[in-house]
């Protein structure tokens, strides 16, 4: 059953085209790794998915579940099922994480006694329990930044989960927690058949994939997919190559 | 001594009215809740009643009943000051509050103002907390719906060597009330005040820049949370001048719905080894009206340190977003960081009385959307 479709995607932010024709189909199950070098548009992708104001769909479509959700505002994506973990989220002073995640738990349908339950669980999964009457991101280290990041959608519990480089800046200690949870989060500790979650993790240095599978790669070059395959063929390929190398040789094979 | 289970304000309709004007706006007469209660009907001090270790009565019963009153009387805030402390200085009313030495009475007095229908409600408030005394206050001052006038209200705080002083005013007016505090506050050796002030409902004008004089080792945390609504303009700050080794903060909230603020605040360090910091940030919220912040500091020999911070601006439409993100709407989102500006962590500052603040905020947040 399909989950995600973008269906010839074009994004502009700023005034400037910064997507082009982009089509994904991403089946219940699935997840794919998006590559790509710095400027590519990765995040422009996953923030136009989840409804961001400054990136405007100006063709195409996108589909969760066969509903189209192009129009929709951000909340709504949300309800219907789209989660994110950003790569630098702001700080929101005075409001607190365990606010935040009872309102994800809201969100995601609990009762108040289901969702303590679940914050106190989801909270130790990430050894974050000491953090949670902070303010969100507010002095957090870049390794709270990423698993407060993960804590909340584990939470909210999305159907389709959107991860913008949740490995980068995270140390040794961490990185294997982090991986746990993206594990939990997009079912990839479950066989195969039984997932049900999916999706779209961006990584710059393809580090994630040591600690989590995924389906296919796809390369995101110039604001264009360039090439979808084998996630790890393209992650070798790039850190032996570079993208031009790699691009070249998915253009080639192409023809 | 009075029933303190029975509450004077049952023996008086009209009284009784004003209570419950009051209580609808936060005021609490509740016996558990409260250790003693005064209430001011413009000049009518009609009703109180004490608990052992506090006295709470009139300042026209106080100056009877003791001397020494009169030695405090006018000495932070002089009578000359301007024109509002001299017509305040030739007839008022108002509470005397006094924790004696070494008692520690952490359920709150309650005082509540009421203008009803004087054109000028004269006030003269004297809070003495004797050594090693701790007190707290919560000053509700509110006026009759529809009312239209001007309260001055002078008040003079002493906090004694070693004591304790958390004082919590929550003013609620109407639209058409002119309001002009003058207080002031000496806080003696090892001393520490808590002060802070919450006015979240329209007012037509707010006058206010009560100053501390801080002794050896004291301390004082100052925090204003205000919201100016339409038509509001509100005058707000703190001055506190340092003595040796003595610290102070300075801590304001302002929100701009198409009123004025001007959010001041001075620091003067004067005694070696004193520490000082302002901090003042402001929330617009409207295209109309403005925040202006003054923050001033001045150093009278090297051995001080003294800071400030100012920010204003409008709520950043990425936090907006990263909350819809949650699956928060427009409207949650937004509500949901005014609620978080407005919480300040106030060090010192007892649970309940979190609670009343909450409550006042609570209230608020909801009228703001």
């Amino acid at each position: 059953m399909e989950s995600l479709r973008v269906i010839n995607l074009g994004v502009e932010a700023g005034g400037r085209r910064i997507l082009e024709n982009v089509n994904l189909y991403i089946k219940e199950g699935q997840t794919f790794v998006l590559f790509g070098p710095n400027g590519s548009g990765k995040s422009s992708l996953l923030s136009a998915i989840v409804g961001h104001p400054n990136y405007r769909v100006v063709q195409g479509r996108i589909t969760l579940r066969g509903e189209d959700i192009t129009n929709l505002s951000t909340d709504e994506r949300v309800r219907r099922g789209i989660g994110i973990a950003f790569q630098n989220p702001p700080k929101v002073s005075g409001v607190k994480l365990i606010d935040l995640l009872r309102k994800c738990a809201n969100v995601a349908g609990l009762s108040e006694e289901e969702a303590e339950k679940r914050i106190d669980s989801c909270a130790k999964f990430v050894g974050m329990e000491d953090m949670l009457d902070r303010a969100v991101n507010d002095g957090f280290s870049g390794g709270e930044i990423k698993k407060s990041e993960l804590l909340q959608l584990m939470v909210l519990d999305p159907e389709f989960v959107m991860l913008d480089e949740p490995d980068s800046g995270v140390d040794l200690e961490n990185i294997a927690i982090v991986g746990r949870a993206i594990k939990k989060l997009l079912e990839r500790d479950k066989k195969e058949e039984d997932r049900r979650k999916s999706g779209l993790v961006i990584t710059h240095t393809g580090h994630i994939l040591d600690y989590v599978d995924a389906d296919y790669g796809v390369v995101l070059f110039n604001g264009r997919i360039s090439c979808i395959g084998d996630p790890y063929k393209i992650l070798e390929h790039i850190t032996k190559y570079g993208y031009e190398a790699c691009i070249r040789k998915c253009v080639e094979e192409r023809r | 001594m009075e029933d303190p289970k029975k509450s004077q304000f049952e023996s008086d309709s009209e009284i009784l009215n004003v209570a419950e004007r009051a209580r609808s706006v936060g005021v609490e007469f509740d016996s558990s809740k409260r250790s003693a209660s005064f209430l001011q009907v413009d000049q009518e001090a009609r009703a109180y009643r004490w608990l052992e270790g506090i006295e709470v009565m009139s300042i026209k019963e106080a100056i009877e009943k003791y001397d020494w009153v009169k030695d405090y009387m006018w000495k932070i805030v002089s009578r000359d000051k301007d024109e509002y402390t001299k017509i305040a200085a030739e007839d008022f009313n108002g509470y005397f509050i006094r924790a004696l030495p070494d008692c520690k009475i952490d359920i709150p007095v309650e005082a509540c103002l009421y203008l009803k229908r004087v054109k000028a409600q004269k006030v003269y408030n004297l809070v003495v907390a004797e050594e090693g005394s701790e007190l707290n206050i919560i000053s509700g001052c509110t006026s009759h719906p529809s009312s239209v006038g001007m309260h001055i209200g002078v008040s003079e705080f002493f906090v004694k060597k070693g004591a304790k002083l958390t004082f919590t005013m929550i003013h609620n007016w109407q639209p058409d009330i002119e309001v002009r505090p003058r207080s002031g506050a000496v806080v003696e050796e090892d001393g520490i005040l808590v002060s802070n002030y919450v006015l979240l409902s329209p007012v037509k004008y707010i006058e206010s820049y009560p100053v501390a004089y801080l002794r050896k080792n004291a301390k004082a945390v100052f925090t204003s949370l205000v919201i100016a609504h339409d038509n509001s303009v509100i005058e707000l700050g703190n001055k506190a001048i340092l003595g040796e080794k003595s610290s102070a903060d300075i801590i304001s909230r302002a929100i701009c719905k198409g009123g004025r603020v001007v959010s001041k605040g001075y620091i003067r360090g004067e005694g070696r080894g004193c520490k000082g910091h302002l901090e003042c940030r402001g929330l617009m919220l409207s295209e109309k009206g403005s925040i202006l912040a003054v923050p001033e500091l001045e150093a009278m020999n090297p051995e001080v340190d003294l800071s400030h911070e100012a920010a204003v601006g409008r709520i950043a439409e990425e936090e907006i977003f990263y909350l819809m993100a949650r699956g928060l709407t427009r409207d949650e989102a937004t509500s949901a960081i005014i609620r978080g500006f407005l919480d300040v962590e106030i060090k010192g500052l007892p649970e309940f009385l979190k609670r009343e603040i909450d409550k006042a905020i609570e209230m608020a947040s909801e009228d703001l959307m």
